[in-house]
């Protein structure tokens, strides 16, 4: 038997969740899931242009390479939008399956993949053009150990496909062009797989605002209008520790089967959790502190769209991992949607004994473009 | 004391520059916009024209000619407020290396066809830039067909590592 006391030792844990996604937002049975259908056959194309980026709401793709790149000294606005120009035409190209203007391997592109290059505005940007940034850093979390090499950055390029190899030539494209105006700050690889599993063994995304992307996601007015927020996390799972804990405390910790996915006080992966259940001793079945309660948000309007990708880099000598997840959220309203959903995974998630934040970036994700036109045009013009 | 001429010529080509303020820059041609130009010349147009940055000195521009018309169309000159002399360049081969040269008689577009400037093959050169090629910049050119109307476009700055084929001037 396993005691209560054994389930905490072993259980604390935390975010994973958050990474494990699902809980975060759940109440509802999810759609079947747009978001987070996975991959398909190579060759297809996501559109470009349009009122809002893809890359967003796009069903994720296999491979994932967000750059934070750092505007050098005396980039202004002139510049800025002409390296916007240079990589939206980049962008509007590559994912339509045709070489970029001047590329050098122009064969690497004609295989897209369902290739979205998405673009993001850290606080520096505007501050560097001369105008009022809509988004402005987090709050600091008391569980957050952030590491300069993972956070920050004054522009944001997400480059996602079903091929490797085309994400791999993207990068290139995008990097030689904005050479002349940035320096790379940090490269955040990640990949995902068919089965929704993070590196943890948990189920991904069983609740995602998708049917409600115009409230939850994108933003009606001002001059974002069509745009969103993005927070992008790198929290690193600590797999050695984890490996100690057994099926209930995880579980337990979560307060999810692994197996299905379904709550504990559940069947199935989409029934809803019920919170106000209590076991035959008369503590809640879904603990006070589990990952899915601490992430609960009731209103459907409120929640985050979540479209994480696992990370999973070098070992160490003794064979230790250096994986996670790369936590990429997308709201409306980062005060009213992520930042109190984070406060309370910070206060108390069980989760929190097995994931770490060491990577914390905040940008604002413009709307999209026509064609012709340049992401950012709305903001900096 | 700058003549009237060639400030002109530095104003025209700072807006190209892209430069800044909205206000300054006259048209400035979005960068994805500027991929088809077409010339009075019937059926002449260009594809993706684009010109590799430098701070002064020689460069080049690049890009596909479009002939849509029912007979060939020849382009015997260059011109842009970047550089006082342009060249229609061929690269060919010469005692074991690379070497670029004028192409005598120019470039000739074939009807119903294309013709390909770009890196290592045939070529706008431009000699003695004065003002440096930005990254996103849009500069704008003129090529002079024989028998025809001239074509106008504006091309892109793009930073680009190939394109340094030797000099060879003139033939021999």
């Amino acid at each position: 038997m396993i005691s209560r006391r054994g389930l905490f030792a072993g259980g604390a844990a935390t975010a994973a969740g958050a990474l494990a996604a699902e809980s975060s937002a759940r109440t509802e049975p999810p759609a079947p899931a747009r978001s987070q259908a996975q991959v398909r056959s190579p060759g297809r194309l996501e559109p470009f242009h349009g009122a809002h980026q893809a890359g967003v709401a796009t069903t994720p793709q296999a491979h994932a390479v967000f750059l934070g790149f750092d505007l050098l000294p005396d980039t202004r606005r002139e510049a800025i939008v002409r390296l916007l120009r240079l990589l939206t035409d980049d962008a509007a190209r590559l994912t339509q399956g045709r070489p970029a203007l001047a590329d050098t391997e122009p064969e690497l592109a004609t295989n897209p993949a369902r290739l979205t290059v998405t673009f993001g505005f850290g606080p520096g940007l505007f501050t560097a053009a001369g105008v009022g940034s809509p988004v402005a850093a987090l709050p600091a979390f008391g569980t957050d150990r952030l590491e300069k090499q993972w956070s920050g950055g004054d522009l944001l390029v997400q480059v996602c496909a079903d091929d490797a190899v085309t994400v791999a030539h993207a990068v290139r494209m995008i990097v030689k062009d904005a050479r002349s105006f940035a320096r790379v700050r940090w490269t955040q690889r990640g990949f995902r797989s068919g089965t929704r599993r993070n590196l943890m063994g948990q189920l991904e995304g069983t609740v995602n605002p998708t049917d409600r992307l115009d409230q939850a996601v994108w933003i009606g007015k001002g001059p974002l209008r069509g745009g969103t927020t993005m927070v992008l996390r790198r929290i690193r799972m600590k797999l050695e520790t984890w490996d100690a804990a057994d099926r209930v405390a995880r579980e337990f910790t979560i307060g999810r089967r692994l197996g299905t996915g379904a709550p504990l006080t559940g069947a199935a992966e989409t029934d809803e959790p019920d919170y106000a259940r209590k076991n035959h001793l008369g503590f809640p079945v879904i603990s006070e502190y589990a990952h899915i309660r601490r992430a609960h948000v009731t209103d459907p309007a409120l929640r985050l769209l979540r479209r994480p990708y696992n990370y999973d880099e070098g070992l160490t000598e003794k064979g230790e991992s250096d994986s996670g997840l790369l936590f990429a959220s997308y709201q409306a309203d980062l005060d009213r949607q992520f930042v109190p959903v984070q406060r309370r995974l910070a206060e108390a998630d069980l989760l929190n004994e097995w994931i770490t934040t060491i990577g914390s970036a905040v940008f604002a994700i413009p709307p999209g473009c026509a064609p012709g036109g340049w992401i950012g045009e709305g903001l900096l013009t | 004391m700058f003549s009237r001429h060639a400030l002109v010529l530095a104003a025209a080509v700072v807006a190209l520059a892209g430069c800044g303020s909205p206000a300054a820059a006259p048209v400035a041609a979005p960068v994805s916009a500027p991929t088809v130009s077409a010339s009075a010349t019937a059926g002449l147009s260009i594809t993706d024209p684009w010109v590799k940055t430098t701070e002064k000195g020689m460069t080049a521009a690049f890009g596909t000619l479009v002939n849509k018309g029912d007979s060939p169309i020849t382009i015997v000159s260059g011109a842009s407020p970047l550089s006082p002399v342009i060249e229609l360049h061929e690269v060919v081969e010469s005692g074991g290396k690379m070497v670029m040269r004028p192409k005598e008689g120019g470039f000739v577009v074939p009807a119903h066809g294309t013709h390909e400037l770009q890196p290592g093959g045939d070529h706008i050169m431009l000699m003695g830039v004065t003002k440096e090629v930005l990254p996103g910049a849009t500069i704008p050119f003129t090529l002079q067909v024989k028998d025809g109307e001239p074509l106008e476009f504006t091309a892109v700055g793009k930073d680009f590592a190939g394109g340094e084929e030797d000099y060879q001037p003139g033939h021999k």
